[in-house]
């Protein structure tokens, strides 16, 4: 008993010395601060970034906010309870050391993948997360797309850049479209955010290419809370890639980012997602919770918030991508393929709230459950009484695959105003005999038709898609579902 | 969590009956533990917020501050002059209920077919206590999470009991009349009905729900059904109460195999109505038809929450809801489709529809797919909004006035889905009541 | 050696024998045609002969160019060579005819070790047989048998199986449920594509489609067995005495 209180009075005073360390010493040679949550882990981060105190203000104000709420339970997800004091919260960026020196020491089944998607060497290099120096001069990449874009004045940084350099824009539009205390993960994610990207389009100017996480060369590490902010000013138009095709391991179980978009008059976002983080194996052991709250707001008359997502990894999706049009004219859509087999499980969707008059929106959902998975389709359209002559078009198909999986419809409609029309449809199916039979009697494998019969049912949403990224997306499709027949 | 105020006044009723041993049925230990039950999960629950999901749309605080008073037994025959009856004075089946109590006088029971029984809860505890402990609660079972179905397992004190025998037809529909009448305070009641079909045997019933006087009512009805393999149930219900009214239905109902039941609601009237109707198909090549309209104005609200069960393979459903509102009236209609594992070759369809006439109108929709075999043909629909201009534009200027054209188009709309009745004369007099409403001054 | 040998075949569905010992051989470069009353088994041989689930075989051989192909998947079958106009269509939303096309045509490739075809030359191709066959090009960007006519869904399987090249075709009921001209756009379609590498088997209910596709060889096909066999002449005697006969052939 003496001996284990001796222990114990030294923990205490290694943890009181620690805190004492981060709170206070600046120089100090730490880069991963110990498991848990709290102010000084906070401040820390902070300090690590050379964040301003507003900043550093803004995330204690969510932190302490985040401590007033519970867990949310949700209907239809199951989720283990996540022990948010047993988490790294800030994480250096590796060193070469840490990384792989070339292809041969990747796991070979990440490899093989990638071979399937059809992507060049270079690039399956660094996606593995191999040192980028010794592949290719990524420096040199990124300065020609930089330059390209500073001629047009288009800032795309990090957000941790932003906060350095254009600490007015920042401050301005952080939080604005999902403020703080949104919810239990924003509000999470506004304490603790390590980094994500930052977009700025001036006004008038179109940017002339995608825009794309994976041509940041500080894309990565941007950890488990990544923070988004978009904005297109008057007259603009941007189009923003995020994630890539390729499987994407991680380390951190709990993803929960925050995406914010700021449509001002006649301005355009678009915004693609291809979401394949490690979905856990065929048993449903392991991988990743994606919990994101991605909202973007129409602000400007006559502006366009566009949304699309393929979401094929992760073990538990929970997503609902969101325009709100306050401008008037404004329109919103959102274009969803959500694949989810084995032991995965999906609450996806979309809420488009009407605020302006005749604004739009157009909401295209398509779901595939297959294995022993469950998914939701979870939406709300809400007409207020000002949205005169507000228009949407929601349409939602599901198919299943196999006898053991679920897929689950929830649409809210909520209409108070009389010259709105709201239109929802949606339908369940299967995948026929009669079109597995014609595929193969056609010389198709079992598997190639089921993709190809699934990639068909998919294609309003894949045609939203930019070119490079659709055809790979389409590969995508077939191979989530390996394994789902036969 | 539920706040004790508002639970208050029921517990005290259900004590004050309880310890004077009022409640029919006192002696009968299923039935006595059935009323325990209630009440407890109800002190658990409390009434329902819109925290509940399923409460989402509709609020009951204005019936939590109104103080109602158990409706006591035995008040004055009231006149039903006032009351049109869905089938014609003369002919058919009739059974009225004041105030959740049989009025035999009013009722006319006297040319029911042998095999089929018609009678009220009170007078069946006596004669047939077998038939209640057979069904009730028990066709329920499983809805743990509902609370006013617990408030009227505690409360209820008299309803309906029809009984019908295997492979006998009832030809005639069977009327039921439920009289709302207060005239001073507020009075509250909690109707249990039971409608048993056995195998092969049919009949089709309407409800007709009234109001005389101008108080407050409350009446929190729960009916349990079941109808068995290859009977047919036609069931239909006017709810035309009186704007002062609350009315909250909750409805059980089992279908066997082969069997039909074929349900039709129409709400024009009450403040607060609500429709829970949950239907289980339980056997193979079962079929449902679940269908409604709504018409409400001024600050009137309706809400109808369905929830139709797939339990095996090869059942089918239809649903169809279509409303109009006007003035400040609002809907509700949240219907779920729910396939069970191994329900395969479902074939289940449903559609909501609903027209805004006025800018406060207000409706919420929440058409739910829950799926869990892959060999279905599931599908939902939901529209909202105004009248189709251009139609209105050409019936004008064919010389038909606005209020007319309105009219015409309105009624054409819920024509669509009251032509879904199958008995005749009861199609022809649910669509009276919608022209009747529609003719009345708009606000 | 022959193109197809079918020897003593029998097949039934859920334990019901529909094929009853079943002969037939098709040399390269013939058309063959099969005829017989509603509920003969035409469809089924048809069926059985692709690999279509739900069919046992309970005895015999197939062999197509001397393998026997009863053990092998579908695509297998397709990879072999053997193709199968459908009589209904099936329809597959969302995947243009092209893309379908290119999927069979690289799968049946790949199955070969062949490499796969260059896309735009494929496109180029397609458009040319489009042409020769006398099929609007629209249909490459349709949906396959998506909204499609009952002519244009038989059209597009003729467009399929020239597309593909198979060594063996397999044409059930390509007539049923066309007009006349229809009929005759179909079976030029056909008759452009015999060549003496390419045998047809062409199963129909009416003598009318052999007017166009003029066989090699007629077989009247009765309560799953050949009953008779001839030449184009039987196909017309056919169409003067009924069934009828024959049936009683068989039964006796």
């Amino acid at each position: 008993m003496a001996g284990a209180s001796a222990e114990t009075v030294e923990q205490v005073q290694e943890v009181t010395s620690q805190k004492y360390k981060y709170g206070f010493v600046t120089d100090i040679d730490m880069e991963r601060p110990p498991k848990g949550l709290n102010e000084d882990i906070i401040r820390f981060i902070s300090m690590k970034k050379n964040e301003p105190e507003w900043m550093l203000e803004w995330r204690l104000k969510a932190y302490r906010h985040w401590l007033t709420m519970t867990h949310p339970s949700w209907q239809k997800v199951k989720v283990p309870e996540i022990d948010f004091q047993d988490a790294y919260y800030y994480a250096a960026p590796k060193s070469d050391e840490d990384r792989p020196k070339s292809l041969d020491e990747v796991d070979p089944k990440l490899l093989e993948t990638y071979e399937k998607l059809g992507i060049p060497l270079k690039e399956q290099e660094a996606l593995a997360g191999v040192a980028v120096d010794a592949v290719f001069d990524s420096v040199s990449v990124a300065t020609t797309y930089k330059k390209k874009l500073e001629e047009k004045g288009i800032i795309f940084c990090s957000i941790s850049e932003a906060v350095q350099n254009h600490p007015e824009l920042v401050r301005e539009y952080l939080g604005s479209v999902v403020p703080y205390s949104d919810n239990f993960f924003a509000t999470l994610n506004s304490a603790v955010f390590t980094d994500g990207s930052f977009v700025y389009v001036p006004k008038g100017v179109r940017c002339p290419m995608e825009l794309s996480t994976y041509f940041r060369i500080n894309a990565e590490n941007t950890g488990q809370f990544e923070r988004t902010l978009i904005i297109a000013e008057e007259g603009s138009y941007v189009s923003y890639l995020e994630g890539c095709t390729a499987p994407q391991r991680d380390e951190n179980q709990l993803h929960a980012a925050v995406v914010e978009l700021v449509a001002l008059d006649d301005a355009e976002i678009k915004y693609s997602t291809v979401q394949n983080w490690y979905p856990g194996d065929e048993e449903g052991v392991g991988g990743i919770y994606n919990f994101v709250t991605k909202r973007g707001a129409c602000r400007g008359d006559n502006s366009k918030i566009s949304w699309t997502q393929v979401e094929t990894g992760s073990a538990i999706t929970w997503k609902y991508p969101s325009c709100i049009l306050q401008g008037d004219n404004s329109v919103g859509e959102f274009y969803s393929i959500a694949i989810t087999n084995n032991y995965q499980q999906a609450d996806t969707g979309t809420k488009m709230i009407h605020l302006g008059k005749n604004t739009r929106s157009r909401i295209i959902s398509k779901g595939i459950s297959a294995g022993h998975a469950d998914q939701t389709y979870r939406g709300l359209v809400r007409v207020s009484p000002k949205a005169e002559n507000a228009r949407n078009f929601t349409q939602c198909d599901s198919l299943l695959i196999g006898e053991t999986c679920g897929a689950h419809t929830v649409p809210y409609i909520e209409s108070r105003n009389r010259s709105a029309k709201v239109e929802h449809e949606a339908t369940t199916s299967k995948i026929s005999e009669d079109q597995l039979f014609y595929c193969r009697q056609r010389g198709l494998s079992e598997e190639d038709a089921v993709a190809l019969v699934v990639n068909g049912f998919c294609r309003e949403v894949l045609q939203q898609l930019p070119m490079e990224f659709a055809v790979e997306a389409q590969k995508l499709v077939g191979i989530s579902l390996e394994g789902s027949v036969g | 969590m539920a706040s004790e105020s508002a639970l208050e006044p029921f517990t005290e009723q259900y004590e004050a009956l309880t310890g004077a041993g009022t409640l029919p049925g006192d002696a009968l230990p299923w039935l006595k533990r059935l009323r325990e039950e209630g009440i407890q999960r109800f002190g658990e629950l409390g009434i329902p917020t819109p925290k509940v999901e399923v409460w989402k749309y509709t609020n009951l605080r204005a019936l939590e501050r109104t103080a109602f008073q158990p409706a006591a037994g035995g008040t004055a025959t009231p006149s039903l002059d006032t009351v049109p009856s869905l089938i014609g004075e003369q002919a058919g089946h009739r059974i009225v209920f004041v105030n959740g109590r049989l009025h035999a006088d009013l009722s006319r029971l006297d040319r029911l077919p042998d095999g089929a029984r018609l009678t009220s809860f009170a007078k069946a505890l006596d004669e047939d206590p077998g038939l209640l402990s057979d069904h009730v609660g028990r066709i329920a079972e499983g809805h743990d999470d509902q609370a006013m179905y617990h408030l009227n397992s505690a409360l209820m004190q008299d309803g309906l009991v029809l009984h019908v025998r295997g492979g006998v037809k009832v030809e005639e529909p069977i009327e039921v009349v439920s009289v709302a009448a207060a005239d001073g305070e507020p009075l509250s009641w909690h109707p249990r009905h039971l409608i048993v079909l056995d195998p092969d045997s049919e009949a089709t019933l309407v409800e007709n729900h009234v109001s005389l006087g101008g108080g407050a009512t409350f009446a929190n009805a729960v009916t349990e059904i079941t109808v068995g393999a290859g009977a047919r149930l036609h069931h239909y219900k006017l709810q035309d109460e009186a704007t002062t009214a609350f009315h909250i239905h909750t409805l059980h109902g089992r279908v066997g195999e082969n069997a039909f039941y074929d349900g039709f609601g129409l709400t024009v009237g009450g403040k607060l109505t609500r429709n829970d109707l949950h239907l289980r198909l339980e056997g193979s090549f079962s079929d449902a038809r679940l269908n409604g309209a709504y018409l409400q104005r001024g600050k009137q609200h309706c809400d109808n929450t369905t929830l139709i069960e797939h339990c095996v393979p090869d059942t089918t459903c239809r649903e169809v809801y279509k409303g109009a509102l006007e003035g400040k009236g609002r809907a509700v209609f949240q219907g779920k489709l729910h396939v069970h594992p191994d329900a395969q070759r479902t074939d289940g369809h449903q559609l909501s529809q609903a027209l805004l006439l006025s800018e406060e109108a207000e409706i919420d929709a929440k058409p739910e797919l829950e799926i869990y075999a892959d060999d279905v043909k599931c599908s939902h629909g939901s529209t909202a909004g105004e009248l189709e201009k251009t139609a209105l534009f050409y019936l004008r200027s064919r010389g038909i006035p606005y209020p007319v054209a309105r009219r015409i188009m309105v009624e054409s709309f819920l024509g669509g889905v009251v032509e879904e009745i199958t008995t005749e004369s009861l199609r022809t007099a649910f669509m009276e009541r919608i022209t009747n409403w529609l003719s009345q001054a708009s606000d | 050696m022959s193109m197809l040998e079918i020897k003593n075949l029998r097949a039934e569905i859920e334990g019901q024998e529909i094929l009853k010992g079943l002969n037939l051989s098709i040399g390269p470069g013939e058309v063959h045609a099969i005829m017989g009353p509603n509920g003969s088994g035409k469809s089924t041989l048809a069926h059985v002969l692709t690999g279509r689930e739900g069919y046992e075989v309970t005895g015999g051989e197939v062999l197509f160019q001397g393998r026997n192909v009863l053990e092998m998947e579908p695509e297998e079958r397709a990879a072999l060579g053997m193709f199968l106009a459908f009589q209904y269509p099936v329809e597959i939303p969302g995947v243009t005819m092209t893309t379908f096309l290119k999927e069979a045509v690289n799968s049946i490739r790949k199955a070969r070790g062949e490499k796969e075809i260059d896309a735009l030359q494929f496109t180029k191709e397609l458009r040319e047989r489009c042409k020769l066959l006398n099929i609007s090009q629209d249909m490459l960007r349709r949906s396959v048998n998506t909204g499609f006519s009952g002519g244009e869904k038989k059209r597009a399987e003729v467009l399929q199986m020239a597309a593909l090249e198979p060594k063996l075709a397999i044409l059930d009921e390509t007539d049923s449920g066309l007009d006349i001209d229809a009929l005759k756009t179909v079976s030029d379609g056909v008759n452009r594509l015999r060549s003496p590498e390419r045998s047809m088997l062409v199963i129909t209910h009416y003598q009318r489609l052999l007017n166009y596709i003029v066989p090699d060889r007629v077989h009247v096909m009765v309560r799953g067995q050949i009953v008779k066999s001839g030449d184009k002449n039987l196909a017309l005697q056919l169409e003067e005495q009924g069934y009828a006969e024959f049936a009683e052939e068989a039964a006796a």
